[in-house]
């Protein structure tokens, strides 16, 4: 199908590549090369007291090894991505569902569940530590109306961790949401006729029929959201900022006072090539694992 | 049983609304109280719980020491998130389209490895690229100004456009093409006049979720500015760390998220038409 016929090869040759050249070589400049540096960086010592780029070799990166701060932020990471991706893949599939068929108010209640995703994560962490201000905010208030006694939420580390979580699933939920009704609008009738023609209901509906056909979009959508959710880094520094003491520092937070705060260049570089290989080889696994537990059930 | 369902799906419904509008209302009567009210509790109801006062939304729009100014954060942000969003959605159209159309080949490098090169962009912690960003724009002489913001964000969002472009351009048939082509268009000429005019969906869709992470991002704004460029979010964030006007700051944050609040509508009314759909796989 190349409509080269009309045209000599040298013009197609030449279009195609007004089409990727500038894209190509902007994303080459402007990632690939600070990629390269920030190697090349790893490998020296540059710091507060001497800054440049000399050769120490993997010393950095033995440093990593043994910084437990930093294999603690990772953990602490992993369960913070973990819980509050499936908790608003969880929410955001069930407000889907509920949203997805008539009811009244819909396009409101639409409009309403995505807004959290459209707002600047600091600004509302900004709002969110207000409401969680343990004598002025309104989140002790209103547990006091109903009995319960003062929670300490951001100067605990169990509250703050939970804290976290909240404005994360506020947050992040309607991008979920977004994704699954998205999806759900497109899925095909013919196989919700034959299983009301079998009398299936509601939930086994849900479960053969439904949920086997989201599969892709269910995949798509937990691995964009545990990307984004491993990034975190905006709310924790408001929020808490990592505390009390190291209780919700995640590691991007970890690496940013390593790097941008004691400026210890060389190392937090270092670090931050140490978490990038983690984050690639973790998420391609849980790719491949997904895939394999959701689509090998349909197949 | 159908009884119980729909009881208890409106019940998850009111309270997930709740939830969410939660912290606008707070912020809302927060905006309206005064030293006095914030410090004898938490109230809601003005006039009934507290007297309201207008002085969080007036001292945003008043100079010097008593104010704070919000207009310069916000024209920054806004020129920033526009011209980022403007050039990234060009390039990233144009590589989409060029990606969906044309065979590249370097070496064992394919279209579809192109292609996977610019989305995997979206893995990159913004941390990792922090220090050699600040170097860079520090040797470029850019540290603190739009124009290196904008270079900046044009890396992150590139990867949004080209994503939802390649999948909107895969849905696009090639028989339009071709018969642009034999009406004798060349074939940039083809995508300007013929293929353009018929994308707009996709790119309204990648336009706004380039305007999103523009606007939304606090990071790198945060890390390569200081005095001169300012975006919203970090002088909010600023206000945050001194003496805590809870009034200022609740009405900044209801003017800096009002904007992107406003594209939740439009969102909406192209997901309900299933137009979201091609974009997302």
């Amino acid at each position: 199908m190349t409509p080269t016929s009309t045209f000599g090869v040298n013009t197609m040759l030449s279009s195609k590549h007004f089409f990727l050249l500038p894209a190509l070589l902007t994303l080459i400049a402007i990632i690939v090369f600070p990629l390269l540096f920030t190697i090349r960086v790893s490998f020296s010592s540059w710091d507060v007291f001497q800054s440049g780029l000399d050769y120490i070799g993997g010393k950095n990166y033995g440093r990593v090894l043994e910084d437990e701060r930093f294999w603690q932020s990772l953990g602490r990471l992993s369960l913070l991505s973990s819980i509050s991706v499936c908790l608003q893949y969880t929410l955001g599939f069930a407000l889907a569902l509920a949203v997805w068929k008539q009811v009244r108010g819909g396009r409101v209640l639409r409009v309403l569940f995505l807004i959290p995703m459209m707002t600047t994560p600091v600004v509302m962490s900004v709002i969110w530590r207000t409401v969680f201000h343990e004598s002025l905010g309104p989140a002790n208030d209103i547990l006091g109306m109903f009995g319960f006694g003062a929670v300490p939420w951001l100067s605990s580390a169990t509250g703050a961790f939970i804290s976290v979580l909240i404005v994360e699933v506020w947050q992040w939920t309607p991008f979920m949401f977004l994704l699954l009704l998205a999806g759900l609008v497109s899925l095909p009738r013919e196989p919700y006729l034959a299983a009301a023609i079998d009398g299936a209901g509601t939930l086994r509906t849900f479960w053969q029929v439904t949920f086997p056909l989201m599969a892709p979009i269910t995949i798509g959508a937990l691995i964009i959201r545990l990307i984004e959710a491993s990034k975190i880094m905006d709310t924790v520094y408001v929020l808490t900022s990592g505390g009390p003491g190291t209780a919700t520092e995640t590691s991007s937070y970890y690496i940013y006072i390593r790097g941008l705060r004691d400026f210890q260049i060389g190392y937090s570089a270092a670090l931050s090539l140490v978490y990038l290989v983690i984050m690639i080889v973790s998420l391609t696994v849980i790719a491949k694992l997904l895939l394999r537990l959701l689509v090998g059930k349909v197949g | 049983m159908n009884k119980f369902y729909h009881i208890l799906k409106t019940l998850f419904l009111f309270s997930w609304s709740l939830f969410v509008v939660f912290p606008f209302l707070w912020a809302l009567t927060t905006s309206f109280k005064d030293a006095n009210a914030i410090t004898s509790g938490a109230t809601y109801i003005p006039w009934v719980d507290y007297e309201p006062s207008t002085q969080g939304w007036t001292s945003l729009f008043t100079t010097g020491s008593q104010g704070i100014n919000i207009v310069g954060p916000f024209i920054d942000s806004a020129a920033v998130t526009l011209i980022a969003s403007l050039v990234s959605l060009l390039l990233g159209t144009l590589a989409a389209y060029g990606l969906s159309r044309f065979e590249y080949r370097l070496g064992f490098v394919k279209n579809a490895d192109i292609t996977f090169f610019f989305i995997s962009q979206r893995i990159m912690p913004p941390i990792v690229l922090a220090i050699p960003f600040f170097l860079m724009l520090k040797e470029l002489g850019a540290l603190d100004t739009i124009f290196g913001l904008v270079l900046v964000y044009v890396a992150l969002l590139l990867p949004i456009a080209v994503w939802v472009m390649t999948d909107f351009f895969a849905g696009i048939p090639k028989e339009l093409d071709e018969m642009a082509m034999t009406d004798g268009c060349s074939p940039i000429g083809a995508f300007f006049r013929v293929i353009l005019p018929n994308s707009v969906p996709g790119l309204v869709v990648a336009g706004m979720f380039c305007l999103i992470f523009g606007w939304n991002d606090f990071f790198f704004a945060f890390t390569l500015t200081f005095t001169e460029t300012q975006l919203l979010p970090v002088s909010i964030v600023s206000l945050n760390s001194s003496v805590t006007p809870w009034w200022s700051l609740s009405a900044f944050a209801l003017i800096s998220v009002a904007p992107l609040a406003c594209v939740a509508v439009i969102v909406e009314r192209y997901m309900s038409r299933g137009t979201m759909s091609g974009a997302i796989r």
